[in-house]
C-alpha cells in the first residue's frame, strides 16, 4: 500500500470521519429499526412502549445517515454520484422505507384510533424496507457494485442477514430498556436472531476475499493473516459472550442488562473495521480512490474546521440526549 | 417524456413535499418559545393548551422534514451528479455547515423538546425549546445561502471546468441572499400565523370558544396582520434585487416581451412563446411596472427580447409558469392582507371574529403554503435554464437513468407523497377536532408545565 499517496492527508480524515458517521448510524438507527422491524412480533399492548423506547432518538439517530452520505456527498463527490447512481432503485426504496416509518411513528400516536393498525403495519413494513435495502447495498458494494444475478442474490442473502442483524441489536436494545414480559420476550427473539446475524457476517467474510483477488490478498498473505488474526478471534470471543450473557438473560437480574446490547455494538465495530481494512483506501472498491475521489483540499479545510468544532459539541449533546431519557422506557403516546 | 424533465419533475416532487415542512417548524419552533416563555411567566392555563396542540402539530411537521430532507442528501447524487461535481467545492461546505451546526441540533433537543419536560428542569426544557427554534433556523439560513449562490454566484473561480472558492465571505454574503432569507423566514411566518388562526377559528366555529382559542387566534391574526405589510416590502425588495441580477427571470414575471418604457402590471394574461405575447385578452395596469421596478412610470424595463439569442434560441425561462406563480403568491398575498386586517378589525371591536372573519381563517388555513410553493416556482423556474446562473446549465448536470427506471421512482414518489399529504392534513383536523371537542389529551409535557416554578 506504499504507492498511496498518504502525505496528501485530508482525504484519510474525511473517510475516517465518513466511517465513524456510517458506523454509529448503524448501530443507533439498527437498534431502532430492529424494534420497528419486532413490532411485528410483538403483541399489540406493548407496541407503545416498544415505540416509546425509540422515540426520544430516532431523529438523531437517523442525522447520522445524512452525516455519512452528506460527508460521501460533499468529500467524495465523484463516489456519491457513482455508487448511488449503481444503486439507484434500492436506495430509492430504501428512502422510501424511512419516509413511511418516520411518518407512521408520528401518525400512530396523533390519527385516529381505528388507523392506527394500518400505521403499526406501515411502522413495521417501512423499517423491514429500509433495513433489507440497506443490507442488499451492502452486499452489491462488497462486490464492487457488480449487479450480475449471483451478485444480486449475494445482496438478497446479506439484506435478510442485515435486517436480522438490525432486529437483533433492537432486541438487545429492548432487553436493556423494558421490563416484564415484553422483556422476556425480547430475549427469546435476540437468542433466535443471533444465528442469523452470524450467518451474515459470515457470508460476507467469506464472499469479499472470494470476489476480490485483492481483497484476499489483503487478509490471506503473510504476515498479514497472523497481524489480522486477531480480528476475527476477538469477534469470535464476543460472539460467545453474547451467547453467554443471553442465555440467561433477563433473569439473570438487571445488573448486566447494558451487556448484551454492549457486546453486539462491539460487533459490530469490529464487522466494520473488518470491511473497512478490505477496501480502504479504496471508496468504490477496485475503482476509486479516496484522493482520486476528493473534492478540493482548500474545501475540504473549510469543513474540517467546522467538523472540529462542532463533532466535539454534536457527540456531547447527543449523550446527553440519552443520558436524559436513560433508565426503563413507557409509552410516549400524546393522547 | 425525457429523462431531464422526469429528473426535473422528480426534484420538484421531492423539493416541494419537503418545503412544506420546514416552512412550518421555522416559525413554529419561535412560536412554541414565546408560548413557553408566556407560560414560565404566567402560568396562565389558556396557553399550555396552546402549547400542548402546536407542539404535536411541530412534531407532526418536523418528522417530514427530516425524512424528505435525506431523500434530498441523496437526490443531489443521484439525479444531478453533475451539479457536486461542477460546483461541488462550494455547495459541500455549505451543506456540510447546515448539518454540522442544525440538524444534529434540532433533531438531539426535539426528543428532549417533546418527551422530556419531566425528566429535565424547567430551565433545560426551555433551553431545549430554544435550541429546536434555533437549530431550524441556522439549517434554513445555510440552505439560503447555497440556494442563492446558485441564483447569484460569486467568490470563485472556474478551474477545469469546476469551481473553487476564492472568497468565502462572499459565497455566504451574496446579493441576493439577504433578501430571500428575510423573504423566506417571513413566508414561514405568515404560513404559521394563518395555519394557528386557521386552526383556531375551525376550533371556534365547532363552538370551541374558551380563552385558549381566542388567546391563539388573537396572536396569529395580529401577527399575521403585522407581518404581511412587511413582507410586501421585502417581496419588493427581493424583485428589485432579482431585476438587477437576474432580468430575464422578472421580465417572464412581468410577462414584458419587449424592452421598453410605461410597461403595465399585466393582471391577466395568458403568454405564449409561439406568438411571444400575452394573448389577446389583457388586463394591464398602465406603467404599474415600470413605476414598481424603476420608480418612473416610464422607466425602461429588460425584455424578454434580450435573452433569445441571434438564432433564435431562447435563453430566458418558460415564460407560463413563471408568470402565473407570481400573480399566485401575490393574489395569496393580497388576500392574507386583506383577511388578517378584517379579522384583526373584528377582534379589536367585538373580541369575536365573526361568521365571515372565520370563515375566511379556515380558508386561508393552507394559504401560507399555497404562497410559498408559488413563490418557489417562481424563482427556480425564473432561474432556467440555469441550474447555477451563468455556471451550469441545468441538463449537463442530470445523471443518464433510463426513463423507465425514473418513471417508477417518480411514480413511488407521487403516491407516497399523495397518501402522506392526505394523512397530514387528516391527522390535522383529527387533532383540531378532538381539542375542540374539549378532550384535553394528556401530553408528555404535563409535568414540567403544571409546575412552571420548578
Amino acid at each position: 500500500m506504499a504507492d498511496f499517496p498518504y502525505h496528501d492527508w485530508l482525504p484519510v480524515v474525511f473517510v475516517a470521519l465518513m466511517g465513524i458517521s456510517i458506523l454509529v448510524y448503524v448501530v443507533l438507527d439498527g437498534f431502532d429499526l430492529g424494534v420497528g422491524i419486532l413490532t411485528a412480533a410483538a403483541p399489540e399492548a406493548d407496541r407503545d412502549v416498544m415505540v416509546g423506547s425509540i422515540g426520544p432518538f430516532w431523529d438523531a439517530n437517523e442525522t447520522w445517515l445524512v452525516m455519512a452520505v452528506g460527508l460521501l456527498l460533499v468529500a467524495f463527490p465523484e463516489a456519491h454520484g457513482r455508487i448511488l447512481t449503481a444503486l439507484y432503485l434500492p436506495a430509492t426504496l430504501m428512502l422510501i422505507g424511512l419516509i413511511l416509518r418516520g411518518v407512521a411513528f408520528e401518525f400512530r400516536a396523533k390519527a385516529p384510533v381505528s388507523r392506527k393498525a394500518i400505521w403499526d403495519r406501515a411502522f413495521f413494513a417501512g423499517s423491514l424496507i429500509a433495513a433489507l435495502t440497506q443490507g442488499y447495498m451492502l452486499g452489491i458494494y462488497v462486490l464492487g457494485l457488480d449487479q450480475s444475478f449471483g451478485s444480486v442474490l449475494f445482496g438478497l442473502l446479506t439484506g435478510v442477514c442485515l435486517a436480522a442483524g438490525y432486529a437483533f441489536i433492537g432486541a438487545v436494545w429492548l432487553l436493556a430498556k423494558t421490563e416484564g414480559s415484553l422483556q422476556w420476550d425480547a430475549a427469546s427473539w435476540a437468542r433466535k436472531l443471533i444465528w442469523f446475524a452470524a450467518i451474515g457476517m459470515v457470508a460476507i467474510s467469506i464472499a469479499s476475499p472470494l470476489a476480490s483477488p485483492e481483497v484476499f490478498a489483503r487478509w490471506f498473505s503473510f504476515p498479514e493473516i497472523i497481524l489480522l488474526a486477531p480480528i476475527p478471534l476477538v469477534t469470535l470471543a464476543v460472539f460467545v459472550g453474547l451467547l453467554l450473557a443471553l442465555r440467561e438473560a433477563p433473569a439473570a437480574g438487571e445488573r448486566w442488562i447494558w451487556l448484551p446490547f454492549t457486546l453486539t455494538s462491539a460487533i459490530f465495530v469490529l464487522g466494520f473495521v473488518g470491511l473497512a481494512y478490505s477496501f480502504f483506501p479504496y471508496v468504490v472498491p477496485g475503482e476509486l480512490t479516496i484522493w482520486d475521489a476528493a473534492a478540493s483540499r482548500s474545501s475540504l479545510m473549510i469543513i474540517l474546521v467546522g467538523a472540529g468544532i462542532t463533532l466535539p459539541m454534536i457527540a456531547a449533546y447527543s449523550i446527553y440526549a440519552y443520558v436524559v431519557f436513560r433508565g426503563k422506557a413507557t409509552a410516549l403516546s400524546y393522547e | 417524456m425525457d429523462a431531464l424533465l422526469l429528473a426535473r419533475i422528480q426534484f420538484a416532487a421531492n423539493i416541494s413535499f419537503h418545503i412544506l415542512f420546514p416552512t412550518i417548524t421555522i416559525a413554529l419552533g419561535w412560536f412554541l418559545l414565546s408560548l413557553k416563555l408566556r407560560i414560565n411567566s404566567s402560568g396562565d392555563v389558556a396557553w399550555m393548551d396552546s402549547y400542548r396542540f402546536l407542539v404535536k402539530l411541530f412534531a407532526l411537521s418536523f418528522g417530514r422534514g427530516v425524512v424528505s430532507g435525506i431523500t434530498m442528501s441523496f437526490q443531489f447524487g443521484t439525479n444531478w451528479p453533475g451539479f457536486m461535481e461542477t460546483v461541488g467545492n462550494i455547495a459541500g461546505p455549505l451543506l456540510a455547515y447546515e448539518v454540522m451546526t442544525a440538524f444534529f441540533l434540532e433533531a438531539a433537543f426535539l426528543g428532549i423538546m417533546l418527551f422530556g419536560a419531566d425528566r429535565v428542569s424547567n430551565r433545560v426544557h426551555t433551553l431545549a425549546t430554544f435550541l429546536v427554534a434555533f437549530g431550524t433556523t441556522m439549517s434554513a439560513f445555510w440552505i439560503l445561502v447555497l440556494n442563492s449562490w446558485m441564483h447569484t454566484p460569486q467568490g470563485f473561480e472556474m478551474i477545469d471546468g469546476v469551481a473553487h472558492a476564492t472568497d468565502w465571505w462572499a459565497i455566504i454574503f451574496n446579493p441576493s441572499m439577504p433578501y430571500r432569507l428575510v423573504h423566506m423566514l417571513l413566508a414561514s411566518g405568515l404560513t404559521v400565523c394563518f395555519l394557528v388562526a386557521g386552526l383556531s377559528a375551525l376550533r371556534w366555529w365547532w363552538g370551541d370558544r374558551g380563552p385558549a382559542v381566542m388567546k391563539a387566534m388573537k396572536s396569529a391574526v395580529y401577527m399575521g396582520a403585522a407581518l404581511i405589510p412587511l413582507q410586501i416590502l421585502a417581496g419588493d425588495l427581493h424583485g428589485l434585487n432579482t431585476l438587477e441580477h437576474q432580468p430575464a427571470k422578472v421580465a417572464a414575471m412581468e410577462g414584458n416581451w419587449e424592452t421598453r418604457g410605461n410597461v403595465p402590471v399585466v393582471v391577466f394574461g395568458l403568454p405564449s412563446e409561439e406568438s411571444r405575447d400575452n394573448g389577446a385578452f389583457t388586463i394591464e395596469i398602465p406603467n404599474a411596472a415600470s413605476l414598481i421596478l424603476t420608480k418612473k412610470t416610464d422607466g425602461v424595463v429588460p425584455g424578454l427580447n434580450d435573452f433569445v439569442a441571434e438564432d433564435g434560441t431562447v435563453e430566458h425561462p418558460p415564460v407560463a409558469p413563471v408568470f402565473w406563480g407570481f400573480r399566485v403568491m401575490v393574489g395569496t398575498g393580497m388576500a392574507m392582507l386583506f383577511v388578517s386586517w378584517f379579522v384583526s378589525y373584528r377582534l379589536i371591536r367585538t373580541g369575536q371574529p365573526g361568521t365571515i372573519g372565520a370563515g375566511m381563517l379556515v380558508v386561508m388555513t393552507l394559504s401560507g403554503w399555497v404562497a410559498t410553493l408559488a413563490g418557489w416556482y417562481v424563482t427556480e423556474i425564473g432561474r432556467q435554464p440555469w441550474l447555477v446562473t451563468g455556471v451550469l446549465p441545468t441538463g449537463a448536470a442530470a445523471a443518464e437513468h433510463p426513463v423507465p427506471i425514473l418513471g417508477l421512482s417518480l411514480a413511488m414518489y407521487l403516491t407516497i407523497y399523495a397518501v402522506l399529504l392526505m394523512a397530514y392534513l387528516g391527522a390535522l383536523l383529527h387533532l383540531t377536532r378532538k381539542a375542540a371537542a374539549g378532550k384535553s389529551p394528556s401530553s408528555p409535557i404535563d409535568g414540567a408545565i403544571a409546575v412552571p416554578a420548578e
